[in-house]
């Protein structure tokens, strides 16, 4: 931390109230909801390790993305991974990986990626359409409270001045400066972006995508998946977004932890933020 | 950068995070094998069928394609030959002596020959088949509307579900023969037919022969292949597990729209 040096600076440390309870209890049933989504996801994904592109998956082109295993000479096991024909050895993660036993085994995801931990379709199926329903409701008491309380038009909608100075948050963020005193009350810029993007655009494509997998909610209004491409690519898109969603949740800690991961964390738990101002005595 | 630094005192706060992650996640898999939780994840089952059945009118239709979308073969997954020495023997002579028996809760049990039912209006769709496992394969499918032949045996009003029992045993000594069932919206929709057809050839026996369901708005496990006898039922909890299908009796969702 940024200490004011004795004579010239003295700081003013208060608490400031950054978060209300609402956003907060939602901040954490979303962490919750979305882990297990993901986790889940990634053992459901594992019953049938492949991705295309179009309506079906038996359309005589090769799948985009495909994770399977193979032997090699010696009879050991050996995970393959299929890039856009582009074929590498990911054992140890990805196609085959230790099992609780310490064994090499096959499988998509390794097994502390993945709930429940071993190959099991159908309760991956109940973990992920349960949090699914807790992750949309949630999201939805969400937006509604964010545009009722004004925390969407106060608190997340970026200013023009503030559009205008993105050049120098780039800047700032690159450099690993961040906002301190008055201004750190405020999401900066990127954060409001990033934010936007998040709520407004990766987290319902990735829930439309999955009701696109549905073959009854298809059927509400036939052919509207073929807007992105049918239902495998429909798929390939929700898994897409999920691991764009994971890269958002690692920016987001590594941010968290480098301004202050112990005032962050209070101030999405009390809801209380640390705010250290630097009053000038310099001024006549 | 000194903020960039890991002290020891964070260092232990992640490893002390990755141990807790550890935990929370046997967890997990402690909450999958007890009887009470996996109960409770799936009263989400109810929701979703409420909500789909919401959003979609009762007759709302599945997509269907052009010929140029069908895939070059229909994959067949599961059961590719039924282990049933009767199965075998109506496959050995052309299922010319298969019969569909369809009884229960109806005014007038029948059996049809394949003839007969091939003599009943058809209805030929081009439509996804969505495997659980997360596959679809687009294939062309030709059979009988299933409420066609529900007219000609006439289901009492006590009758809430249509079960479909099949050739196919699902164990390697014979036994626990596949099984599904879906309630009578579905049994009354127009794509729910009894196909007998794939890709304008008769139905090949790893696809379900002679007689294979297709319920298009549900995943693939509801298509039931090799049907020998329909059953109308108000209620599944005496059949087998209980839970209205094969599948269904090992864990997976009786209303399988998602």
């Amino acid at each position: 931390m940024a200490q004011s040096s004795p004579g010239e600076r003295s700081a003013k440390t208060y608490l400031y109230y950054r978060h209300k309870l609402p956003i907060r209890v939602m901040h954490w049933i979303n962490v919750i909801a979305l882990t297990i989504l993901l986790m889940s996801g990634l053992n459901i994904f594992s019953a049938h390790p492949a991705l295309y592109w179009g309506q079906s998956s038996y359309n005589g082109r090769a799948p985009i993305l495909q994770i399977g295993s193979a032997t090699d000479a010696n009879d050991n096991i050996v995970g393959m991974t299929r890039v856009f024909g582009h074929s590498f050895v990911t054992t140890g993660v990805l196609g085959a990986s230790k099992g609780s036993d310490g064994e090499l085994m096959d499988r998509a995801f390794p097994s502390w990626l993945t709930i429940p931990n071993g190959r099991w379709l159908s309760m991956a199926r109940q973990w992920h359409l349960f949090f699914a329903w807790l992750f949309v409701i949630n999201g939805l008491c969400y937006v509604a409270y964010s545009i009722i309380s004004r925390h969407l038009s106060r608190d997340l909608a970026p200013t023009g001045g503030e559009l205008r100075s993105i050049g120098q948050s780039v800047v700032d963020h690159v450099h690993f400066r961040h906002p301190s005193g008055e201004d750190s009350k405020r999401y900066n810029v990127l954060q409001k972006i990033a934010y936007l993007i998040v709520i407004f655009v990766l987290l319902p494509l990735v829930i439309l995508m999955g009701l696109a997998m549905s073959p009854g909610f298809d059927t509400v209004w036939p052919g509207w998946v073929d807007i992105f491409g049918g239902r495998q690519s429909a798929r390939t898109i929700h898994f897409t977004v999920a691991w764009l969603l994971v890269a958002f949740v690692l920016i987001h800690v590594f941010e968290v932890i480098i301004t202050g991961v112990w005032n962050n964390l209070r101030s999405m738990i009390t809801g209380r933020y640390r705010v250290d101002t630097e009053v000038s005595n310099e001024s006549p | 950068m000194n903020r960039l630094r890991f002290h020891p005192g964070r260092r232990l706060f992640f490893r002390a995070l990755a141990g807790a992650g550890a935990v929370v996640l046997a967890g997990c898999d402690k909450l999958s094998r007890t009887q009470w939780f996996p109960k409770f994840l799936g009263n989400t089952e109810i929701l979703t069928r409420k909500a789909q059945r919401t959003v979609m009118s009762r007759n709302s239709m599945a997509q269907e394609f052009p010929e140029s979308a069908r895939s070059p073969e229909f994959r067949s997954n599961g059961t590719a030959m039924p282990n049933n020495a009767q199965y075998k023997a109506l496959a050995a002579g052309g299922f010319g002596a298969y019969r569909l028996e369809v009884g229960g809760l109806v005014e007038k049990p029948a059996s049809f020959s394949l003839e007969e039912l091939r003599a009943m209006p058809s209805r030929t769709q081009i439509t996804r088949h969505d495997c659980v496992e997360g596959w679809s394969a687009i294939g062309k499918w030709k059979g009988v509307p299933l409420t066609a032949v529900l007219e000609r045996v006439q289901p009492t009003a006590a009758a809430r579900y249509a079960v479909f029992h099949c050739a196919d045993p699902m164990e390697n000594d014979g036994t626990s023969p596949y099984y599904e069932s879906i309630d009578m919206d579905d049994a009354h929709h127009p794509q729910t037919i009894l196909a007998y057809e794939l890709n304008d050839k008769t139905l090949p026996i790893p696809n379900g022969a002679p007689i294979r369901l297709r319920v298009e708005r549900q995943l693939g496990y509801k298509h039931a292949k090799y049907v020998m006898r329909i059953e109308l039922v108000d209620s599944f909890e005496k059949i087998a597990g209980g839970r209205g299908g094969y599948w269904e009796d090992q864990g997976y969702e009786w209303y399988a729209g998602i």
